[in-house]
């Protein structure tokens, strides 16, 4: 297992440096820079700004130094939010991200398995049809639709909860990000319970436990386990999701996440900034995709590590 | 490797198209959204045309409406109106009275006669046509005119800017359709051929095209769509087919996968028997045969680039006003959701609803064409 580890690892280095080079010089070759803002900066100051930025020096030795720079763990300095290191910036907005990430992923297992088994368990019954309908719907009607629609709804016609802003992470400042992002993945999971539920609850296995006359509760135990596969094997896309949906929901309800730092980083062409977002996020889906695979051969006994 | 051929009798049979052509018809939501998907094109595309208002047409008079299916200006609006028309032409309204279609105003100024070319103001604006001097009193001081109202219908309101939002919605609907078409079609060229001719050749070369295709696949997406959007500077053609480019990869493995198990078949050593060459082979009877997938694949491809591109333009990344697309029309209407819900319900509507239906439609065509399914 531990080779197997390595090995993944290691794979995955020529992926995250062509991602590094493709992300380094579609930025570059943006039209546009950091500092041709609104109005025209003098000359000399320009200059001095690209020299104090190294921008003067020729492209592959920016490239080369970057990448110097990546494997020391330096990000380099922000372009445009001056006085802040790309580092900063992350640490403070990674928290942020995180936590709505982590809660929306948790709330989408927790409510999609038990919709989804219970869909299962009442199978083409109108528990199921209504399941199958939100989900549905969950799929269809986009994160930035349902977002300012939760605002009208609860932050301005009800006034329960606040319309945004992260003030410090305050539970009433979570719920309605936190709805907004899980609930696509709440409808995803949902479907696949249920499909791989139907499927387990036709086996053998189930079939005996079923005959021997043991209670729904510890049949359901059992099928689930074998349910869960594919809800597992979606982790992985699932965590990519929840990053393409925190860029909108961090936008909507305006929380200071690495999604933001972004999508401003590109907008203003923060050459670092973008390049520090896009690597982190890389890293990130990797490590994620590998500790999904491992997850999945500790609960499926079929698959077994070629090392 | 020798086959004995064996003699095929002639079973007049029904095609794959017919055959799945009778399940998509038996499936009834998914041939109401083929309905729904058809009608919603032919409005996107007729609608603006025939519409009164141009969709950047800005009426300043008329910002933020509410939906009405009653004709604008409404009697309360009048009275304001003259109003402002009056102070533009430097006079004081003295009396307001409408008649039927046409307005009549007293118009007073304290000291110097009333510039009657002033009067233009009143077609300049949104709420009356040219109007035309009834009575002059005091040296001209003292004018009755009348000025015919002009009749306009908001059936879904207006913009922040006075825009009619029917059209807007409409000419929205036309950008975001054919986007998701464009990027559909890029993704499908690109897909079939990479995926056919990795699958084709195997070997080696299947080998490094498939590991290319792994190595795209692990890129954080849609930063990378952003990324491209930035380098092609908003130019929205460029920028689909940008997403197009990208798209591919689930095509290609599809297709591949397809390709791999039909090159073993008896057709394909047949032609080969018969000396087709290689490109042939391929184009008569590998990638028509990998047309069902494609075709499901397709039509659940096109619901995302759609949400792709409202997503972008969502956050102000995408089309460029005064165009519009159902995500500017969103966006637009999130940020003016106080007092102004009509600017996010129709848009929405309007989206969600062609999601839906492309997804039913995509669903029901799987079933339809799905062989594990007979």
């Amino acid at each position: 297992m531990l080779i197997y580890i390595l090995k993944r690892l290691a794979s995955a280095i020529p992926t995250l440096f062509v991602i590094v080079t493709l992300s380094f010089f579609l930025i570059r070759f943006a039209p546009g820079g950091p500092f041709d803002v609104e109005q025209q900066l003098d000359e000399v100051v320009l200059a001095n700004l690209n020299r104090h930025f190294g921008l003067d020096q020729p492209l592959w030795m920016q490239y080369a130094l970057y990448l110097g720079g990546l494997l020391r763990g330096d990000f380099g300095p922000s372009f445009i939010l001056r006085d802040f290191t790309v580092s900063e910036l992350i640490m403070s907005g990674l928290p942020v991200s995180i936590t709505i990430g982590l809660l929306s992923l948790g709330l989408a297992l927790m409510i999609g398995v038990v919709f989804g088994s219970i869909a299962a368990f009442k199978q083409n019954r109108s528990a199921d049809y209504s399941v199958m309908v939100f989900a549905t719907m969950g799929i269809t009607v986009p994160t930035f639709v349902v977002g300012p629609i939760l605002q009208i709804v609860f932050g301005l016609t009800l006034a329960w909860l606040p319309l945004g802003g992260w003030n410090d992470g305050a539970i009433r400042n979570l719920i309605m990000p936190v709805l907004v992002l899980a609930l696509p993945q709440v409808a995803v999971v949902a479907r696949l319970t249920r499909a791989a539920m139907i499927e387990t609850l036709r086996a053998n296995h189930i079939r005996t436990l079923r005959s021997q006359g043991l209670p729904t509760l510890t049949i359901t135990r059992h099928a689930l386990r074998g349910a869960l596969l594919p809800v597992v094997s979606y982790l992985g896309p699932a965590a990519a999701a929840l990053l393409t949906g925190s860029i909108v929901v961090e936008n909507i309800f305006s929380l200071p996440g690495v999604g933001r730092y972004f999508v401003e980083g590109a907008l203003n062409r923060d050459y670092t900034l973008v390049m520090g977002t896009v690597v982190l996020v890389a890293v990130f889906v990797l490590v994620f995709n590998l500790i999904v695979d491992v997850l999945y051969a500790v609960l499926d006994p079929r698959v077994r590590f070629e090392g | 490797m020798s086959g004995t051929v064996a003699s095929t009798a002639r079973v007049k049979g029904t095609s794959l198209w017919a055959d799945a052509r009778g399940r998509l018809i038996a499936n009834k939501a998914a041939t109401a959204s083929l309905i729904f998907l058809v009608l919603m094109t032919i409005v996107s595309i007729i609608g603006p045309m025939v519409s009164p208002h141009p969709y950047d047409r800005v009426y300043t008079d008329y910002v933020r409406l509410q939906p009405s299916l009653s004709a604008y200006p409404h009697a309360e609006q009048i009275g304001p109106g003259v109003e402002r028309v009056a102070a533009r032409i430097r006079a004081r309204a003295e009396t307001v009275e409408m008649r039927g279609e046409t307005v009549r105003v007293t118009l007073v100024s304290p000291q110097r006669a009333i510039d009657e070319r002033n009067l233009a103001f009143f077609d300049r604006s949104d709420l009356f046509h040219a109007a035309r001097v009834v009575e002059r009193h005091e040296e001209g001081r003292r004018l009755v005119i009348e000025a015919p109202i002009e009749w306009k219908y908001f059936l879904f309101g207006t913009d922040g800017n006075g825009r009619d939002l029917l059209t807007r919605t409409l000419i929205a609907g036309r950008v975001s359709l054919s986007i998701g078409l464009l990027a559909t079609f890029v993704a499908l060229v690109i897909g079939v051929s990479y995926g056919a001719i990795s699958g084709f050749i195997g070997g080696r070369t299947d080998a490094i095209m498939m590991r290319i295709v792994d190595v795209l696949y692990s890129l954080p997406f849609i930063f990378f769509v952003i990324l491209l959007v930035v380098f092609f500077g908003r130019n929205f053609v460029l920028m689909f087919l940008a997403v197009g480019a990208i798209e591919w990869l689930d095509m290609a493995r599809i297709v591949r996968g397809q390709t791999l198990s039909l090159k073993r078949q008896e057709f394909v050593q047949a032609a080969e028997a018969l000396g087709v060459g290689s490109k042939g082979i391929l184009a008569r009877h590998i990638v028509p045969n990998t047309l069902g997938p494609v075709v499901v694949y397709m039509t659940l491809l096109v619901p995302k680039v759609i949400l792709l591109e409202s997503f972008l333009s969502f956050l102000g990344l995408g089309v460029q006003e005064p165009m519009t697309s159902w995500g500017v029309l969103i966006n637009d209407g999130a940020r003016n959701i106080q007092g102004a819900t009509w600017m996010l319900l129709w848009p929405a509507v309007f989206l969600t609803s062609t999601l839906f239906a492309l997804n039913f439609l995509g669903d029901g065509l799987r079933d339809a064409l799905d062989p594990k399914d007979r």
